[in-house]
C-alpha cells in the first residue's frame, strides 16, 4: 500500500510536470514579446527590461522554462498584471470559495443522484426508473450557466427567496480568519451570517451539482444492476434477509466502487462547470479568476491559475485512488 | 443467404430503438432550420429596432416577435433560427478537427508503439488532467477570441479521448494477417495505415463524434457566453444569452430562456442519437448505463 502511495505521488508529479511544460509552451505561443506579454501592454521600457531579467527572457526557452520552474515550485507564479499582487496569494485566498461551492454542490449531487440511481435500479424499468433516466439526460444536456441562469430567474428574480449572487449580502459584516465562510461564521458565532452564506449558496451549488448528479444516477443504477444479478445476492435473498438489508448491506457496498472511480472525473467536471457557475452568480472564485485573467490577457495570472486547477485535481484524483484501494479488499496493488 | 451489411445492420438496429429515433428527428429539425434560416426566419436576425425593445411575444398576443424581441429591439425568433446555423456548424466542425487530429495520433500511436506511443499517450493523460472547458478557454486566451478560434481549441479538447479510444482499437487490428500481409509486401507504413487500419477502426469513431458533437455545442455555447466565442452581434445562442444576461433583474425571462431552450433541445437530440449509436454498434454496451 505504501509503495503504491509513493508511486501514484510520483505519477502525479510527473503529470504537472508535464502540465506546466505544456502551459509554459502555450503561453509562448501567445502573439507578441512574452516580457509585454507578462508585464501588460502598458508597462514601462524600465519595467519591460526588469521583467526579462527576473524572468531570463533573453535566454534560451529551456532555460527559460528552469528559471520559471524554479520560481514556480516556490511558490511564486509572478504577479498579476492586472493588481500586481501575487497570483498564488489572489489564488489562495479565492480558493475557499470555489471550495465551499464545490462541496455543496458534490453534497447536492451525491444526496439525490445516488437515491435516484439505487431506485432506478431495484424498480428497473417503472416509471420512476424511466422519470429519473430522462431527467438525467435532461441534466446532461442543459448547459450548466443557463440552468444557473433559470434558477436564478425563478428563485432569485420571481420567488425572490434567495439572493441571485455573491458570496455575502452587503449588510452582513464577517471578519475573515480562514476565509471559509461557513467556518468563520461558526467560529464568531455570527449566525446570521452563517445563514446568509448558506442561502448564497444554495443556487449556485444546484447549478453547479446538476451534471455530477446526472453522471452520478447513471453510474449508480448501473453498477447496482450489474451487482444485484450476481450469485451471493441470489444467496442472500434466499437466506432469507429482508430487501432492504440486501440492498443496503450487499448490493450497494459493492457498487459503490465504480461509483468511487467517477469521483475523480466528477471532480473535474466540477473543476469546468465551476468556471461558468461563478461567472453566472457572481462568486468570487477560481473560476471568475481565470475569466477576468483571460479577458485582460493577464498570462501569469491564466498561467498559475491552470496549474493549480491542475493540482487540484490531481490530488483529488490520488485521494480517490487511495480511498479506492481501502475500500475494495481485493485490489492488491504490487 | 441474405446479407447483412454493417450500414444496414446499424440501421435495423437503430430503427428499433425510440429515443434515437426521436434523436435523430430533432437533429434533423435543426438541420433543416439550418439549412432554410432565410426562408423560415420571419425578419432580419440583426436589424435593430430600438424603440420596439425588450417585448414580450405570443403570450402577449405579440404576431410580429412571436417569441419577443431583445434589447436592441432585434427578433428573438429570427435570431434564434440563424444561430442554428452557427452552432451546428461549430458542432460538425470542431468534432471533425477533433476526430482528425485524435484519429491521426492514435492511429500512430498503435501502430507504431514504442516511444511514440508513450510520447503520444502521456500528451493524452496530461490533457485529461484539466476540464476540457479549461483547457479550450486558455487555448483561445492564446489563439485570441472569435468564433473559429473557439472551434479549434473545442477541437483540440476534444482529440484525446479519440486519440485514445482509437489507439486501443488499432492495438487490436495491427496484429491482424492483412495487416501482417501488407507488411510482408512491402506497403508503405502510410498506405497501411490509411488502407487497412482506418477503415477498421471507423465505427468507434463514428459512434464518439456523433456524442461528441453534442458536447460541443455545449461547449461553444460556454465559450459564447463567457465572451470568448462568437462576438457580437452574431447571434449565437451562447453569445446571446451573454448579451442579454443583465436583462433578466428586469423579469424580461424571455431573453435569457428560448436560447437556452435551442441549446438544450439540439443536445438533447445528438446525445440520443449518439446513445443509439453505441447501442447499434456496439452490441457490449447494450441495456448499460
Amino acid at each position: 500500500m505504501r509503495n503504491y502511495i509513493i508511486r501514484r505521488t510520483l505519477n502525479l508529479l510527473l503529470v504537472l510536470f508535464v502540465v506546466s511544460i505544456l502551459i509554459f509552451l502555450l503561453i509562448r505561443l501567445a502573439p507578441g514579446d512574452p516580457a509585454r506579454v507578462m508585464a501588460g501592454e502598458h508597462a514601462s521600457p524600465e519595467a519591460l527590461a526588469a521583467m526579462r531579467k527576473q524572468w531570463g527572457l533573453d535566454k534560451p526557452i529551456v532555460e527559460q522554462y528552469i528559471i520559471w520552474l524554479a520560481h514556480a515550485l516556490r511558490g511564486d507564479f509572478g504577479r498579476s498584471i492586472q493588481s500586481h499582487e501575487s497570483v498564488l496569494r489572489e489564488l489562495l485566498l479565492r480558493f475557499p470559495n470555489t471550495f465551499e461551492l464545490s462541496l455543496f454542490a458534490m453534497i447536492f449531487a451525491f444526496l439525490i443522484g445516488l437515491p435516484a440511481g439505487i431506485v432506478s435500479a431495484v424498480k428497473r424499468y417503472s416509471i420512476f426508473d424511466y422519470g429519473s433516466m430522462v431527467l438525467a439526460l435532461f441534466g446532461v444536456s442543459m448547459p450548466v450557466f443557463w440552468l444557473g441562469i433559470m434558477l436564478l430567474l425563478i428563485f432569485g428574480i420571481w420567488l425572490n427567496w434567495l439572493p441571485i449572487g455573491g458570496r455575502l449580502s452587503v449588510y452582513i459584516s464577517l471578519k475573515p480568519i480562514t476565509h471559509f465562510y461557513l467556518i468563520d461564521s461558526l467560529i464568531e458565532l455570527n449566525f446570521p451570517a452563517f445563514w446568509d452564506t448558506i442561502k448564497h449558496l444554495i443556487l449556485p451549488s444546484i447549478a453547479l451539482g446538476t451534471i455530477p448528479m446526472a453522471f452520478i444516477a447513471r453510474i449508480t443504477r448501473s453498477s447496482m444492476l450489474d451487482v444485484l444479478h450476481q450469485d451471493y445476492i441470489r444467496t442472500a435473498r434466499s437466506k432469507g434477509l429482508s430487501e432492504s438489508k440486501i440492498i443496503r448491506k450487499h448490493a450497494l457496498r459493492n457498487a459503490l466502487i465504480p461509483i468511487l472511480t467517477a469521483a475523480g472525473t466528477e471532480f473535474a467536471l466540477l473543476m469546468g462547470g465551476a468556471i461558468l457557475t461563478e461567472t453566472v452568480f457572481s462568486w468570487p472564485g477560481i473560476g471568475t479568476y481565470i475569466i477576468q485573467a483571460v479577458n485582460a490577457r493577464d498570462y501569469p495570472a491564466v498561467q498559475g491559475s491552470v496549474i493549480f486547477v491542475a493540482l487540484l485535481i490531481a490530488i483529488v484524483n490520488l485521494f480517490v485512488d487511495i480511498a479506492y484501494a481501502y475500500i475494495d479488499p481485493r485490489i492488491h496493488y504490487k | 443467404m441474405r446479407h447483412y451489411s454493417f450500414a444496414s445492420d446499424t440501421m435495423r438496429s437503430l430503427r428499433r430503438n425510440k429515443a434515437a429515433m426521436l434523436g435523430l428527428i430533432i437533429i434533423v429539425l435543426f438541420v433543416f432550420m439550418a439549412i432554410f434560416a432565410d426562408k423560415m426566419a420571419p425578419l432580419n436576425p440583426l436589424a435593430q429596432n430600438l424603440s420596439n425593445n425588450l417585448k414580450p411575444g405570443f403570450w402577449a398576443h405579440n404576431t410580429k416577435n412571436l417569441l419577443g424581441t431583445d434589447e436592441f429591439g432585434r427578433d428573438l425568433l429570427s435570431r434564434i433560427i440563424f444561430g442554428s446555423r452557427i452552432s451546428l456548424t461549430v458542432g460538425f466542425i470542431a468534432v471533425l478537427i477533433g476526430v482528425l487530429l485524435g484519429a491521426t495520433f492514435g492511429i500512430l500511436a498503435g501502430f507504431f508503439g514504442g516511444w511514440i506511443d508513450e510520447v503520444i499517450m502521456r500528451t493524452v493523460d496530461v490533457m485529461f488532467s484539466l476540464p476540457s472547458i479549461l483547457l479550450a478557454i486558455v487555448i483561445v486566451a492564446v489563439l485570441g477570441r472569435g468564433l473559429d478560434k473557439a472551434m479549434i481549441a473545442i477541437g483540440i479538447t476534444y482529440a484525446p479521448q479519440i486519440a485514445r479510444i482509437v489507439r486501443s482499437e488499432t492495438l487490436s487490428v495491427v496484429n491482424n494477417e492483412y495487416v501482417e500481409a501488407a507488411k510482408a509486401i512491402g506497403t508503405p507504413s502510410g498506405t497501411t495505415m490509411w488502407k487497412h487500419i482506418l477503415p477498421n477502426v471507423l465505427s468507434p469513431i463514428i459512434v464518439y463524434g456523433t456524442l461528441s458533437i453534442g458536447s460541443a455545442i455545449l461547449d461553444a455555447a460556454a465559450l459564447g457566453f463567457l465572451g470568448l466565442g462568437a462576438q457580437p452581434p452574431t447571434p449565437e445562442w451562447g453569445a446571446m444569452l451573454a448579451d442579454s444576461f443583465h436583462s433578466i433583474t428586469g423579469g424580461y425571462w424571455w431573453v435569457e430562456t428560448f436560447p437556452g431552450i435551442a441549446i438544450a433541445l439540439t443536445v438533447l437530440g445528438f446525445n440520443l442519437l449518439g446513445d443509439g449509436l453505441r447501442d447499434a454498434i456496439d452490441p457490449r454496451l447494450r441495456g448499460k448505463g
